[in-house]
């Protein structure tokens, strides 16, 4: 269980999260959407550590995130980040296995190199891949790879940071399959964010809308489209007029 | 406008610098401490030792061998206004290996590697690796900084040894071939005026200026703003503080070892 309580974060004068509530319970999805420059990724960097907010509180499972072993809770973790953020110096399977050749998790290399191929082969990739380097990618097999690197240490808890952006409908489809497919298998606990509502229904168990600051709507995501909240209709419907004020 | 303005505008300026440095200083100190907590990691100090080490000496030798060269022509212009023309060799060895060969040295490995560091540590930054590094457990200072300020701060000293050996050289091919110098006596004024100290502060020099290039490559990369501006901003301020450091710890240095 994720729980984050009145979580503020401020960058200079631009007061990005005001007070976020959320809980996201045990072996669920939650996904956050909301507008550009609302805080969806600061609210899960939040989460890993990696923006300290400037108060409120975060556990997961009862613990704060900021006391503990930080390894040992890092390792609980995998992400995918919005460009795939994968190393280019080190080739693909270097990339899909860096936690299993280093730190704790440390195994031999042979051992290291076939899970990757695996986690690969489990996100469509074919094993002659595995020694290209990220730049030689599509921007679709980069997200694959980006995916199994995610994967690699069969976490717990996944987060997808705009996990479609950038990439067309259709394989927007088969990585929105593939994450809803590995999430499922694994049993674990996710938390995507993204503007692209064909995602957020293939993905999701719940939804969360941020805007302004704070979580305006949560709920089942087959209650999407009978909110009754305006903010979640103007936004799942793309709609220029409403409550939230579009700046054209 | 108020008459105190370009006072406080100023005072700004000086509280901003004092605050950079202090930020460097923090740095510096907190790569330095990751060293004796490990992991360590071996592959990334022996690829940046080839990076920053084996690929800079063709640059290293070259500014080396020139300067050598140029050197012995001037000191051989300037010493026959007073018949001291044989001061040459000596004065070559002695200006190399003391001031020529880790100054020259140091800001060309500032040019070469300052730049690639921050470029690199900068787009990593502005592509979310440093983020992807944390969250895959791995201490961004230790993997990214650590390796590179250690290979530097041992890479460079062995480039200034070797530039120092092909700046002499340089100077003895002109002294040789155009300044009518007899090979033997030549290399026996080398050796006999050369003291084992110039050759080491050189050295030492050398360290000094290889740690300062690699910090400031790291800090401006980890400090990088976003996008190709940013990460270009960062570079132009990695060559540019570490050349500015490397002139300044260059006299404090010679201030400490050679004053009276």
């Amino acid at each position: 269980m994720i729980t984050l309580r009145d979580v503020h974060k401020a960058f200079g004068y631009n007061h990005v999260l005001r007070g976020v509530t959320l809980d996201v319970p045990k072996g669920e999805s939650m996904v956050i959407i909301g507008g550009s420059g609302t805080g969806k990724s600061v609210a899960l960097k939040c989460i890993l550590g990696l923006v300290q907010p400037d108060s409120g509180s975060i556990e997961v499972d009862g613990r704060d995130v900021a006391s503990g072993d930080r390894d040992a809770f890092l390792a609980r973790f995998g992400m995918l980040f919005q460009g795939g953020a994968l190393f280019d110096s080190l080739p693909v399977w270097q990339n899909v296995a860096f936690r299993l050749v280093r730190g704790s998790l440390k195994r031999p290399k042979a051992e290291a190199r076939e899970i990757a191929i695996e986690k690969l082969r489990r996100v469509g990739l074919k094993p002659d891949q595995a020694d290209l380097f990220p730049a030689e990618l599509s921007g679709g097999m980069q997200k694959r790879v980006g995916l199994a690197r995610a994967i690699a240490a069969d976490p717990e808890i996944i987060f997808f940071d705009e996990p479609t952006t950038g990439l067309d409908p259709i394989m927007s489809g088969v990585i929105n399959e593939l994450i809803r497919e590995i999430v499922v298998e694994m049993g674990a606990t996710a938390m995507a964010i993204t503007h692209d509502m064909t995602s957020v229904r293939a993905i999701a168990d719940k939804v969360a809308m941020l805007h302004d600051g704070v979580i305006q709507w949560t709920g089942p995501v087959s209650q999407l489209d009978a909110s009754g909240d305006p903010y979640l209709d103007q936004f799942i419907h793309g709609r220029a007029e409403g409550p939230i004020e579009a700046v054209r | 406008m108020s008459a105190t303005t370009p006072i406080a505008a100023i005072g700004r300026s000086v509280l901003g610098a004092l605050a950079l440095i202090g930020r460097i200083a923090r740095f510096a100190a907190d790569t330095l401490s990751h060293a004796v907590r490990p992991p360590f990691y071996w592959r990334e100090f022996g690829h940046a030792l080839v990076q920053i080490g084996w690929l800079s000496l063709p640059v290293v030798g070259l500014t080396a061998l020139f300067t050598g060269g140029a050197l012995a022509l001037q000191i051989y212009a300037g010493g026959s206004r007073f018949n001291a023309e044989a001061v040459v060799p000596s004065i070559v060895a002695i200006g190399m290996v003391r001031e020529l060969g880790p100054v020259l040295g140091g800001l060309m490995v500032a040019a070469r590697v300052a730049s690639s560091i921050a470029a690199e540590i900068g787009t990593m930054k502005v592509t979310e690796q440093i983020d992807a590094l944390v969250t895959l457990s791995t201490h961004p200072m230790k993997y990214l900084t650590l390796p590179r300020v250690l290979a530097a701060t041992l890479a460079v000293p062995i480039l200034v040894g070797v530039g120092d050996a092909i700046g002499i050289m340089g100077g003895y091919m002109v002294g040789v071939t155009r300044l009518g110098f007899n090979p033997g006596t030549y290399l026996n004024n080398t050796v006999d005026f050369l003291e084992a100290w110039d050759v080491v502060s050189g050295l030492v020099k050398g360290a000094a200026f290889g740690f300062i290039v690699a910090v400031m490559g790291c800090f401006h990369g980890m400090h990088s703003g976003r996008g190709a501006q940013g990460v270009g901003r960062a570079t132009k301020s990695a060559v540019v503080s570490a050349s500015i450091l490397i002139l300044a710890a260059n006299y404090l240095l010679t201030e400490l070892f050679f004053s009276a």
